[in-house]
């Protein structure tokens, strides 16, 4: 582990509704319509591949496997990281919703199969909005962790972690291997070239499942219901900065 | 059984996400008690003890947990966790950071930054960037949640808990504190500020941003941004409002060039009174905002400025 160009970086990635879409709510509140609706790589996960295929071109890592764990067409998730870079993929396939808990058991697995020296996760999924998966997996390997990663900088047995937090910023440094999720500002993801995309298609890809893992994909939570949230009610435009002034002040907002 | 609730502080003092998250808790299991864990924080366990409603606050001040790294911090919330049925913290990076761990170690799905509590069991949370609210029912056993404190009332002051030294537990030795760097602002915090006003892309430089601050200091306004504005270097990271940033609902909220992207929205909608400035008369922020002015913003904001100065602000 550790010297240069040998390191082995995981790279799980969630197939996620665009986030240019606003989603609508079902009217039986049992979920979200997500028929005929746009989906993508979650935005924080292709930060994670990125970083991951920076660090390749750079001669510290030598592989980079992307994971998906999500429904068969996760696949082409998987594809387009490997158009961005990545090596090679495992989609573990499931039906429905996963928690969070069992994505980082099913990583948990293969991660004691692969032995990466870094795993890279988004900070979020812009689904659910869980902000768990990385720091799950963490915890379960027993390793230490690097959330809401700004800046990365890797030696041969560390890597020092910018992590952006409520106050400004705070640095780690973490034994590896570790766990990093990835924030914004780390980098901004490339877009895959033409010739890439053709070349991703010949690369490998496994298929298991979480049995394959010994992990039940059950949920545990039970979702009762997913409604609409509260509307504002309709607004009124000024037409000048002291209308404004005087329908904050009886507004009370000032 | 009971409810542990962790602080959020800075050794010095305590963050008034803990009085909000005391409030969650109580919904879910009483009594409650309170974890301080810091170094040379036991101004902050004297703080937490006031809190009404608290029953007890266990204090581990030692230098593991300085900077509350997620690997001390989960070992040390795990040597009290069985004594409780409920751990909540505020969803704050540092609540977001160790608390999954936690959860994870326990084998129990955490709930995420939840904005209700319907019944001990049962939590409404946001979902796609606050566009859905998803009512969950947490299965038996322990329930590990993060607040989203905007939607809780603080806890008021009047209790007089006992405070309870825990022994620390060995340090994890995964990962070390490096430097910090943190925006110092005289004005009042992002998530705590009764009046936000914040800047996008629109305004167009670092510089620029001068002409919101002078409206912050009237109206003793916090300062926040879009996305945009972070990621163009205007403003530092921690001002950045939105799904992915900080949550806010001040009574009023000032949105200039700014253009209401559903991210940005899920990060202020809550908000009591929304105003906006937009040069664009079809800006979709003008759909969330009580009182819009289509105007460029280089003009209003000096005009604002002056505006105010007349009326004694
Ligand atoms: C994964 C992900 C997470 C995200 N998280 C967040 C988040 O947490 N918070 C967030 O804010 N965004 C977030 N975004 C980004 C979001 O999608 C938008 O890109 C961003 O909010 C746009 O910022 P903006 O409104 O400042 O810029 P723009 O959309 O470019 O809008 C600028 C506005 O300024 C107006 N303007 C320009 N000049 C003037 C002038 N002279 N006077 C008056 N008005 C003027 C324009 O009319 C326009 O409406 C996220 C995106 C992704 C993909």
């Amino acid at each position: 582990m550790g010297s240069d160009n040998s390191m082995k970086v995981l790279v799980p990635v969630k197939r996620v509704v665009d986030f240019n879409v606003k989603v609508r709510v079902k009217s039986d509140q049992s979920g979200i319509d997500l028929a005929n609706v746009k989906m993508s790589m979650n935005p924080f996960d292709e930060i994670a591949v990125e970083e991951a295929v920076r660090l390749k071109e750079k001669g510290k890592v030598k592989e980079i496997v992307a994971i998906s764990i999500g429904p068969a067409q996760a696949a082409e998730t998987i594809r387009t990281a490997l158009a961005m870079g990545a090596d090679r993929g495992i989609l573990v396939k499931t039906d429905g919703e996963v928690e969070p808990l069992v994505v980082a058991k099913i990583l948990k697995a293969i991660c004691e199969a692969e032995k990466p020296d870094l795993v890279f996760t988004g900070k979020q999924a812009i689904d659910d909005d869980s902000n768990q998966t990385g720091q799950m997996l963490a915890a379960l390997l027993g390793w230490g962790q690097g959330t809401f990663a700004h800046s990365l900088e890797l030696t041969d047995a560390s890597a020092k972690v910018a992590r952006e937090i409520d106050g400004g910023l705070q640095t780690v440094e973490l034994k590896l291997p570790a766990v990093v999720t990835t924030d914004l500002r780390l980098n901004e993801p490339r877009y895959a070239s033409l010739p890439n995309i053709m070349k991703a298609k010949k690369k490998p890809l496994e298929e298991k499942t979480p049995a394959d893992y010994g992990v039940d994909a059950t949920p545990r939570l039970k979702v009762l219901k997913v409604s609409e949230p509260p509307k504002r009610g309709p607004g009124i435009k000024v037409k000048s900065v002291s209308e404004l002034l005087d329908k904050l002040k009886e507004a009370g907002a000032i | 059984m009971a409810a542990l609730v962790i602080a959020e502080h800075n050794n010095q003092t305590l963050n008034e996400q803990t009085a909000k998250t005391v409030t969650a808790a109580a919904l879910v299991s009483t009594p409650v008690h309170v974890l301080v864990a810091g170094e040379n924080c036991k101004a902050v366990a004297e703080a937490a003890a006031k809190i009404a409603g608290v029953e007890k606050v266990l204090l581990a001040d030692n230098a593991l947990y300085a900077r509350m790294l997620a690997e001390n911090m989960e070992t040390l919330i795990l040597s009290v966790a069985e004594k409780y049925d409920a751990i909540l913290a505020p969803a704050s990076t540092s609540g977001k950071n160790y608390l999954p761990r936690v959860a994870a170690k326990l084998d129990v799905p955490q709930i995420s930054e939840i904005l209700k509590v319907v019944s001990a069991d049962t939590f409404e949370r946001p979902i796609y960037a606050g566009n859905a609210i998803q009512t969950v029912q947490s299965p038996a056993g322990k329930k590990i949640i993060t607040v989203r404190t905007t939607g809780f009332k603080a806890a008021a002051e009047g209790g007089s808990a006992v405070i309870e030294n825990l022994a620390a537990t060995a340090d994890a030795g995964l990962s070390k504190f490096d430097s910090e760097a943190l925006s110092k602002s005289e004005r009042p915090e992002l998530t705590s500020a009764k009046i936000v006003i914040s800047g996008g892309r629109g305004l167009g430089s670092a510089e620029n941003f001068k002409l919101i601050d002078k409206i912050a200091d009237r109206l003793h306004a916090a300062v926040g941004a879009s996305r945009a504005a972070v990621d163009a270097g205007y403003v530092p990271n921690d001002y950045q409002v939105g799904q992915t940033g900080k949550i806010v609902a001040p009574n009023l909220y000032l949105a200039v060039g700014i253009s209401g992207a559903i991210q940005h929205l899920a990060g202020m909608k809550d908000s009591k009174v929304i105003a906006a400035i937009n040069k664009d008369e079809e800006s979709p922020i003008f759909q969330v905002a009580d009182f819009g002015l289509a105007a460029d913003l280089f003009q209003a904001l000096p005009e604002l400025d002056q505006e105010l100065a007349k009326r004694g602000y």
